[in-house]
């Protein structure tokens, strides 16, 4: 098996990831810096975004605001550098969230088998027969607006699959001599499960939680673009554009003189996902080295 | 029919029951209170007393199993409750909404089958040429961008630029033609409606208005499906068969239709089989984007004011329409390869 030191290797070995692991190093740069970069506007609660004034026309980029800003005079340059830590915010905790759920109840299943394997695992299958973002968008609204409310949608759809991985990986460890054996010195099944099943299968784990929180970002955005997500006048990418449809589609003016809105937040989103993206693709290379390119 | 096909269609209405009971769970982590709002067939603001009479009436006190089985008997009997978003009843709705969203699905499914399966081909025949090149990264672009970007996007160039395209489903012209009684609403899918009218205003009008929605769909969901083709038609190529047709004489284009696009279409179906889901959640947005009046847009209205019948009609409806596509694909899996059994 590789240690993760020589995945890291391998993936900065790689021209294609090499870009990737660039980019989103970048993201976390910006993410880390963001009260440097852009300061802090409300110091209560930094996530919310600079303001203006109240006009309700957008404007152009500018000394005052870099990229810009959107009607009611949100600064998008605020809210990019913000929005990115939110995006990071948002989905390591749906990431970490969900992969502590699913390695419980992928343990339950795999570990005991039997009855509980089979109920937790045709509930699994129900909730991933619901198309995620739909979930996610009765239970956001249900819970109304509010970041952690985001965030219980977004575990509540993302679990099953982590469960579903675990549960495999147990299965294929449970197998082994050396968990035979421990069962058969009477070895606590809580002990088994921490000293030789976690370091094992957490491995593949780690790998789909990483890749994984591109596709929570996408979905944290979509939501927030439908106006389920982030409450209005937060520093969030998707936000931001859905503030840009009325402009860009007014007959009345230039749409263009308001493509600014959409244009930058969708650079940062489309980098962002793009990154992972590269990652991703070595990943399976590394893992799959037999898959014909 | 194969003994797989059957036990599917035997498991999918208890995967169905599944997920309404998943929904109507997640429904009542509201109060009672404000489920009672769903009970109501009627656009007034329920006074205190018709409040607490609605929870008296349907148990919604009552434990999780029982208010359940009530909805659940209630649903059976067509009774989806009044969805205060599209002011009727949530059947009426749905019948109402569905045919725009199946002939949007529809017209971006085709295309991602026929142009995704010929791009594909396109690159692995010609592998590491600057057409595989191109075709690669410009799908793969557009695969990291999120559909609602790509349809904000196409509206901004399409519509706010060049003005050729709008959004909607047809235009106020159509909407005048539609409503005259000389024009019959068969189905309610306007480009049938339009040809079983003979009315070619009509028909071209609506297919302008459905390419911008259909492209956005096309342009995010295609890539996964061209890079499975270009990858399945690889490596059959270099399979022993495929050296004895060539080693015979055969001429490489009838190669690749005679055996070659018949071998990939296992892969291809399991990966459009994945995409599925994709496509129905880009449905959702790429109809908000564009004004079309679908399940999707009018799921997100209710969503946005929380018209609880409303939301939980349009869940059923897009789980349904997933779980039916799962099963023609499986369908379709047992007729492209008969030795497929699953046992």
């Amino acid at each position: 098996m590789n240690s993760l030191k020589d995945i890291f290797k391998k993936l900065i070995s790689n021209k294609q990831s090499k870009i990737g692991v660039f980019i989103i190093s970048l993201y976390i740069l910006v993410g880390i810096f963001a009260p440097f970069i852009a300061g802090k506007y409300n110091p209560n609660d930094p996530y919310i975004s600079k303001q203006h004034s109240f006009s309700p026309i957008p404007q152009k980029p500018s000394l005052k605001a870099p990229f810009g800003t959107t009607q009611n005079q949100y600064d998008i340059f605020y809210s990019m550098v913000w929005g990115t830590r939110l995006a990071f915010k948002i989905s390591v905790t749906v990431v970490v969230i969900s992969a502590l759920i699913g390695i419980i109840i992928g343990w339950l299943s795999g570990y005991y088998g039997g009855l509980t394997d089979e109920l937790i695992m045709r509930f699994t299958d129900m909730i991933l027969s619901i198309p995620s973002l739909v979930l996610a968008m009765v239970i956001a609204s249900i819970l109304g607006p509010g970041m952690e409310k985001i965030v219980i949608a977004l575990a509540f759809v993302s679990w099953p699959s982590y469960a579903r991985l675990f549960r495999s990986e147990i299965l294929k460890i449970k197998s082994m001599d050396y968990i035979e054996y421990s069962r058969i010195i009477k070895a606590n099944s809580f002990w088994i499960l921490k000293k030789h099943i976690i370091p094992n299968a957490i491995y593949n784990l780690i790998i789909m939680a990483s890749l994984d929180i591109a596709n929570i970002v996408l979905m944290a955005s979509s939501l927030s673009f439908l106006g389920l997500g982030s409450p209005q006048g937060y520093a969030d990418w998707g936000q931001v554009i859905s503030m840009s449809r009325n402009w860009i589609i007014s007959s009345l003016s230039n749409p263009l003189e308001y493509a600014h809105i959409v244009i930058i937040p969708s650079a940062f989103i489309f980098f962002f996902v793009y990154g992972f993206n590269l990652i991703g693709d070595s990943f399976r290379d590394i893992f799959d080295p037999k898959q014909t390119r | 029919m194969s003994k797989f096909i059957k036990r599917k269609i035997i498991s999918i209405p208890i995967t169905f029951l599944g997920i309404t009971f998943i929904l109507f769970s997640a429904i009542n982590i509201l109060p009672p209170q404000t489920l009672a709002t769903a009970y109501s067939s009627s656009d007034k603001e329920l006074t205190n007393e018709e409040i607490s009479e609605i929870i008296k009436k349907y148990d919604l006190d009552s434990s999780i199993i029982k208010k359940y089985s009530n909805w659940l008997k209630r649903t059976f009997t067509g009774e989806l409750g009044y969805s205060q978003t599209a002011k009727m009843d949530v059947l009426k709705a749905v019948k109402t909404y569905i045919p725009a969203t199946i002939e949007l699905t529809v017209f971006s499914i085709i295309p991602i089958f026929l142009i995704g399966n010929f791009l594909g081909v396109l690159s692995a025949r010609r592998k590491g040429e600057l057409v595989d090149k191109i075709i690669s990264s410009v799908s793969s672009f557009f695969y990291s961008i999120p559909s609602f970007i790509i349809g904000i996007f196409l509206l901004l160039i399409f519509y706010g630029i060049l003005g050729i395209f709008e959004p909607g489903r047809y235009s106020a012209y159509t909407d005048i033609m539609i409503s005259s009684l000389s024009f019959k609403k068969y189905t309610g899918f306007m480009i049938i409606d339009s040809i079983l009218n003979a009315d070619i205003k009509v028909l071209m009008d609506c297919l302008k208005h459905l390419f911008l929605p259909a492209f956005s769909i096309f342009l995010g969901t295609s890539a996964v499906f061209i890079k499975i083709t270009r990858t399945s038609v690889i490596e059959e190529l270099n399979k022993d068969y495929v050296r004895t047709l060539r080693a015979k004489g055969l001429d490489e284009d009838y190669i690749m239709k005679k055996h070659i696009k018949k071998n990939i279409l296992i892969p291809q179906l399991t990966v459009g089989g994945l995409q599925l889901i994709r496509l129905l959640g880009g449905v959702v947005i790429t109809e908000t984007i564009f004004d079309w009046p679908g399940i999707g847009s009018w799921g997100v209205k209710c969503a946005l004011r929380l018209d609880i019948s409303g939301v939980m009609g349009f869940a059923i409806v897009v789980s349904a329409l997933f779980l039916i596509g799962n099963l023609i694909i499986d369908i379709l899996y047992s007729v492209v390869d008969p030795r497929i059994r699953y046992e």
